[in-house]
């Protein structure tokens, strides 16, 4: 493994992350997938939203894009129509993927365009300062849930599969081995694949639901992470405060710019024939 | 293999009979146009299914995303990736693109908007015409920033008026929006399309130095010192040039920047690098105008009733003329303030309540009276009423 550091714009930090944040091991799982699959540093573009994490593509060293809010992966379904040839990764929040960005989510899922999407899933809307989001556990606090969450959180790796993405898997911030793994396993498949990582705030979402600081917050994602096997054998009750974590879909599906190539091959022939 | 349609191809030259959203799909395809991003509204949807037809037979992409604001995204990102690329809506589309237009002008990343004006507020009336998005185009998007607006009066028009489009959002670096109304979206005209090697076609500003020396929003290496109007040359991602590109503030590097001069630089130069341009994009096509004692304003599709009614004042000894902007945005400002000193009276017509008489009364500044007749039934004014309005204006009894 090389070093990570080379992928990073050094000169732009500090970064803004406050201290505790769990989005630092999540991009340096992402950094770290990237250099084990040895891509091209100039053929890598890295899109995002809006939002704490989507604050990430700042700091890396490839083709970077900030876009609006909930919007990266439209951008990232523009830039990987014209440039097959390139690896795209987009770097979003649980805001900005869930909310905000849902039906683009679904919709790059369902057309399986080779994009690979790491959520940052901190359960809050960090930027703001700590807005429930679609993520939010119910009954938990934030700043516009001041009497408790009332309505009740997405699982967004069940989202991701319903709407046809041909690969997906959660880990969390506390799993980062794991977590790695998958972003690199993500990578490596021809498809839209989707890793949801489960992140901890401690700035907003920590204090407000009295968490503990950093470590606690990463004590509790190994405490209450369980497997797709063990999740299995236990009663949707039980499950309910569980973190399951694993790889819930991993399939072959054609591609969606390799079957616009096959079009693109086929109209050609036919104009030469013609 | 499914069966395939005989191929519409580009600029053949050789005469037609099109649609105003056929010769917009044509002259995109001859300007260059490589990706088409859009979603399904009317009066506009012909130019994405033709797109459909025509791009993948030209090398290109065209994807039905789902929704305006995602469209709009896609095209920005195809953008990037070196292709031309454009979109095509209609007045709540184009409502829902104002974000992520606004995006593009901050990033200085070329594309073109068609917006074919229908009747609104709202859903409004869909297959009527309406001229009601003028001040959206210049002002639909949050903040200060530039805008470059075309409007066609006739199928020629709109095939000629695409091809500016992309030229000039490749030249400046900024999205252009080709501004048609229902009239002439619909509409069909014979058009004597150019062959391919007769449309000039312009490509943005690349790179001109190695990786290692570009700054992405830096001036272009020649630059005279203190220029502060430039149009920063652009990388396509994936061709060695690693920059950050973000809504946010910036600075010369690309990257996000905090209140302050280099903020104050930015969002003037925005602006500056279209008003630099704004003489070679002005194109009016005038009637008439040169002993003009009554000057008549219109553009798109009402300019087609308005010229008919100036020659109709001729005929019974009015001295009218047609001023006719196919540029809107930039606003022909000089041009107009001019005429205004020359004549009795201005009448502007147009399918609003007043959006472009506002600017034309701003230009005239009291020189000549300035009177609007304009029509938001969807139902487009007859040269008729037009001769009426310039009677009352003439002070003639009608």
């Amino acid at each position: 493994m090389g070093d990570i550091h080379r992928y990073l714009r050094e000169y732009y930090m500090p970064h803004i992350w406050c201290p505790g944040c769990g989005h630092g091991i999540i991009l340096g799982a992402v950094l770290r997938a990237i250099d084990i699959a040895g891509l091209d540093q100039n053929n890598v573009a890295v899109i995002s939203g809006i939002g704490c994490a989507s604050r990430a593509t700042g700091y890396v060293d490839f083709c970077t894009l900030h876009t609006t809010h909930g919007r990266a992966l439209p951008f990232a379904t523009g830039l990987k129509m014209v440039r097959p040839d390139m690896k795209i990764v987009v770097l979003t929040g649980d805001g900005d993927t869930a909310a905000i960005g849902g039906n683009h989510l679904i919709h790059a899922a369902r057309r399986n365009i080779d994009i690979t999407t790491v959520v940052f899933n901190n359960s809050v809307y960090g930027m703001t300062s700590g807005q429930y989001s679609p993520m939010t556990p119910t009954s938990r606090f934030a700043t516009t849930a001041p009497y408790g969450n009332l309505e009740r959180p997405f699982d967004l790796c069940a989202l991701a599969s319903a709407a046809g993405a041909t690969y997906v898997a959660r880990s969390t911030a506390y799993h980062v081995r794991q977590l790695t793994t998958y972003i690199g396993r993500g990578l490596a498949h021809k498809g839209f694949s989707f890793i949801e990582a489960v992140s901890q705030c401690p700035t907003y979402y920590g204090r407000r639901n009295r968490l503990g600081a950093a470590p606690a917050m990463l004590e509790w994602q190994k405490r209450n992470s369980i497997s797709i096997e063990q999740a299995k054998d236990m009663e949707p009750a039980e499950r309910e405060d569980k973190i399951v974590t694993g790889e819930f879909v991993n399939q072959t599906v054609p591609e969606y710019t390799e079957v616009y190539a096959q079009l693109i091959g086929r109209l050609g022939r036919q104009g030469e024939s013609r | 293999m499914s069966a395939v349609p005989e191929p519409t191809s580009a600029a053949t030259g050789r005469s037609r009979l099109l649609q105003g959203n056929e010769a917009c799909a044509e002259g995109a395809i001859a300007a260059g146009c490589r990706f088409f991003a859009g979603y399904p509204i009317t009066p506009s949807t012909e130019i994405a299914e033709l797109m459909s037809e025509m791009l993948p037979r030209h090398g290109g992409r065209f994807i039905q995303m789902e929704d305006e604001i995602a469209s709009m995204a896609a095209v920005i990102g195809a953008s990037l990736g070196g292709a031309k690329a454009m979109t095509a809506t209609s007045g709540p589309g184009f409502s829902l693109k104002q974000e992520n237009l606004g995006f593009a002008a901050f990033t200085e990343i070329p594309c073109v908007i068609v917006d074919a004006q229908r009747g609104g507020p709202s859903s409004g009336l869909p297959t009527a015409p309406a001229q009601g998005d003028v001040m959206q185009a210049r002002w639909g998007t949050h903040g200060d920033h530039p805008a470059v607006a075309f409007c066609p009066s006739t199928v020629s028009e709109v095939f000629e008026l695409t091809v500016k489009a992309f030229n000039t959002a490749e030249a400046l670096r900024t999205p252009v929006i080709l501004l048609m109304d229902e009239v002439v979206a619909h509409m069909r005209e014979k058009v004597a399309l150019p062959s391919p090697g007769e449309v000039r076609v312009v490509d943005r500003p690349r790179p001109s130095v190695p990786p290692g020396e570009y700054i992405a929003y830096g001036p272009p290496p020649g630059a005279p010192a203190g220029d502060d109007a430039y149009v920063p040359e652009m990388a396509d991602f994936g061709t060695g040039y690693r920059y950050h590109v973000t809504g946010l503030t910036h600075g010369k590097n690309g990257l996000p920047i905090g209140p302050g001069p280099e903020a104050e630089f930015l969002v003037r130069r925005l602006s500056r690098k279209v008003e630099k341009a704004a003489p070679q994009l002005e194109l009016n096509r005038n009637e008439l105008v040169d002993d003009a004692e009554y000057l008549v304003v219109s553009y798109g599709g009402a300019a087609r009733s308005a010229l008919r009614a100036v020659r109709l004042a001729r005929e019974m000894g009015v001295a009218a003329g047609l001023f006719r902007p196919t540029t809107i945005w930039p606003f022909p400002f000089q041009a107009v303030a001019s005429l205004a000193a020359k004549v009795k009276g201005i009448l502007v017509v147009e399918l609003n309540l007043g959006q472009l008489s506002l600017e034309v009364e701003r230009a005239a500044a009291g020189h000549c009276p300035v009177q609007q007749y304009g029509r938001v039934g969807g139902e487009l004014m007859r040269p008729s009423e037009v001769l009426d309005a310039l009677l009352r204006l003439t002070g003639r009894k009608v």
